[in-house]
């Protein structure tokens, strides 16, 4: 069949994989990213990755995943910082951080003109992935499930209310922190593949679209999941046939399952 | 106002009650007595310090001063006291797919509320929703929820694990006449359940009717307590509240 011949490409079926394990990652993550209104937190987590391979390039590391998600890291627990005392004015609070980390990056990496080395951050590139970074990312995916598991139902008191939540006996400050790690951690394994332009649109469009139509937690994620890997495969195969970049091709596929899911919602 | 089921031995204590935030002190020496199987109400204007008791009551701020719980053989009891909390508001928006029953299973066991749950839990869940009449509410999405509806499952919630008091923070801004005529009287359910219920409250008519003890917070300090009509009758109130208390005296 003439639309399956993406399969004869090794190339295609290692990006296919990827896709089928990004794509659960984030649509996993994103119920709670959306559900909390952090989408300009992830957005801004984003652009510290610049922040992050800049220290590596000044530390003179040749590989700098390590720097990347250890300074991640640590700016997610600061913004979170920021956003736990809930006091006014957050939003430009963590607008600041994110223009930090975007300027601290590109001072660093800019030193002598030698940015362009580093353009590919900005659009990553899913179809050069490797083995290694695929079984990485299945690492990711097994790890966030377990906890995922063992977590949510502190993660959504936490959402709800904290003050319910301690009065349930749930640390509070100790599984809000964690869920920010668990996505400064995941965002920066899949930076490379997807780009800081666009890893926020994926990590929040499948889980937007799901809130749409769900009315349960339950559907909530079975939604969120069908929809992204829905839109990840689909926009991988449209990505080789029409030779466009993949990544935005996702979005693109994951923005018309949102606005689908919105008339819908809006004629229910 | 008493009533056969109390034991009356259940009793929290507070005891110069000390609150600074930043440096800066919102409650000075506080003292309140509330016994099981009856309604305390605390109340106060705006920026008297009410919610921030609430807050040192449910262990988010710092404080100075004892809280004591002393159990049913009147002695202070060896464990943290399991207290039931209603919250003044949720972070929850109307588009939000948290359903009632996932709320209650989140705060209430380990199982994540997105895997499938056995009827009996279910049935268990919904049991405790009829005790105040909320349980037809259980496949419901909590943002689709009226002000009173809400109110009945955060006590559903409250009283689940048998809590030894209930703590309520203004639960009923924005609700109409009928809503808290309906919210007092559950508050009369959990009194014949012998609970200990303390409740933060601007609705001074029906707190006049439906409080066994009143105690009116003015600049961070406890500036009249007992029951109501006592407390309705000092020159604290008519200072605090003056409309309430011409009303009171043309009574």
């Amino acid at each position: 069949m003439e639309w399956l011949s993406f399969w004869d490409y090794a190339f295609m079926r290692q990006a296919f994989a990827a896709v089928l394990l990004i794509m659960p990652l984030f649509s996993i993550l994103g119920t709670m990213v959306v559900n909390n209104g952090m989408s300009f937190f992830s957005d801004a987590l984003g652009h510290s990755a610049l922040t992050g391979v800049g220290l590596g390039v000044l530390l003179g590391m040749s590989e700098y995943s390590l720097p990347m998600i250890a300074f991640a890291v640590v700016f997610a627990l600061c913004m979170n910082r920021v956003r736990q005392s809930r006091a006014a004015g957050t939003d430009t609070v963590i607008g600041v951080f994110s223009a930090c980390g975007v300027a601290l990056g590109l001072v660093l990496l800019s030193r002598g003109g030698s940015f362009r080395n580093y353009q590919s951050l900005l659009i990553g590139d899913i179809l050069n992935i490797t083995a290694s970074q695929l079984w990485v990312l299945a690492a990711a995916l097994a790890v966030t499930a377990v906890l995922w598991v063992v977590c949510f139902n502190r993660f959504l008191a936490v959402s709800i209310s904290p003050t319910l939540a301690k009065t349930h006996g749930i640390a509070v400050k100790l599984f809000d922190n964690l869920f920010v790690v668990m996505v400064a951690v995941i965002v920066m394994i899949a930076i490379r593949l997807v780009g800081l332009l666009i890893i926020n649109a994926m990590l929040v469009l499948p889980a937007a679209a799901a809130r749409n139509v769900a009315r349960s937690m339950r559907s909530y994620h079975v939604l969120s999941l069908i929809f992204g890997v829905f839109a990840g495969v689909l926009g991988l195969v449209l990505s080789f046939y029409n030779a466009v970049a993949t990544g935005p091709m996702i979005v693109l596929c994951a923005a018309a399952v949102f606005f689908g899911t919105l008339l819908l919602s809006k004629q229910q | 106002m008493n009533h056969k089921h109390a034991c009356g031995l259940h009793c929290l204590q507070i005891e110069n009650l000390s609150v600074a935030i930043d440096g800066r002190p919102i409650l000075r020496d506080i003292a309140l007595h509330a016994h099981c199987g009856e309604l305390t109400v605390v109340i106060g204007r705006n920026g008297a310090g009410k919610s921030t008791l609430m807050k040192a009551l449910v262990g988010e701020l710092p404080y100075s001063g004892t809280i004591t719980f002393s159990g049913h053989g009147g002695e202070p009891t060896p464990h943290k006291p399991r207290c039931g909390y209603v919250p003044q508001s949720l972070s929850i928006d109307r588009s939000s797919p948290t359903s009632v029953k996932d709320m209650l299973l989140c705060y209430t066991s380990w199982l994540p509320v997105f895997l499938p749950r056995r009827k009996k839990t279910l049935e268990a869940l919904k049991a405790h929703l009829a005790v105040f009449g909320a349980d037809n509410l259980l496949n419901k999405r909590v943002g689709e929820l009226s002000g009173g509806e809400l109110q009945r499952v955060l006590l559903s919630l409250a009283t689940w694990n048998k809590p030894d008091m209930v703590l309520l923070d203004e639960p009923v801004s924005g609700v109409d006449n009928e809503g808290l005529l309906s919210f007092y009287e559950l508050m009369d359910s959990l009194r014949a359940q012998d609970m200990l219920t303390v409740l933060i409250s601007h609705d001074l008519t029906f707190v006049r009717e439906y409080a066994d003890r009143v105690v009116l917070l003015e600049n961070g300090t406890v500036a009249a307590s007992g029951r109501p009509d006592e407390v309705f009758a000092t020159q604290a109130f008519a200072s605090a509240f003056p409309v309430q208390a011409r009303k009171e005296a043309q009574a």
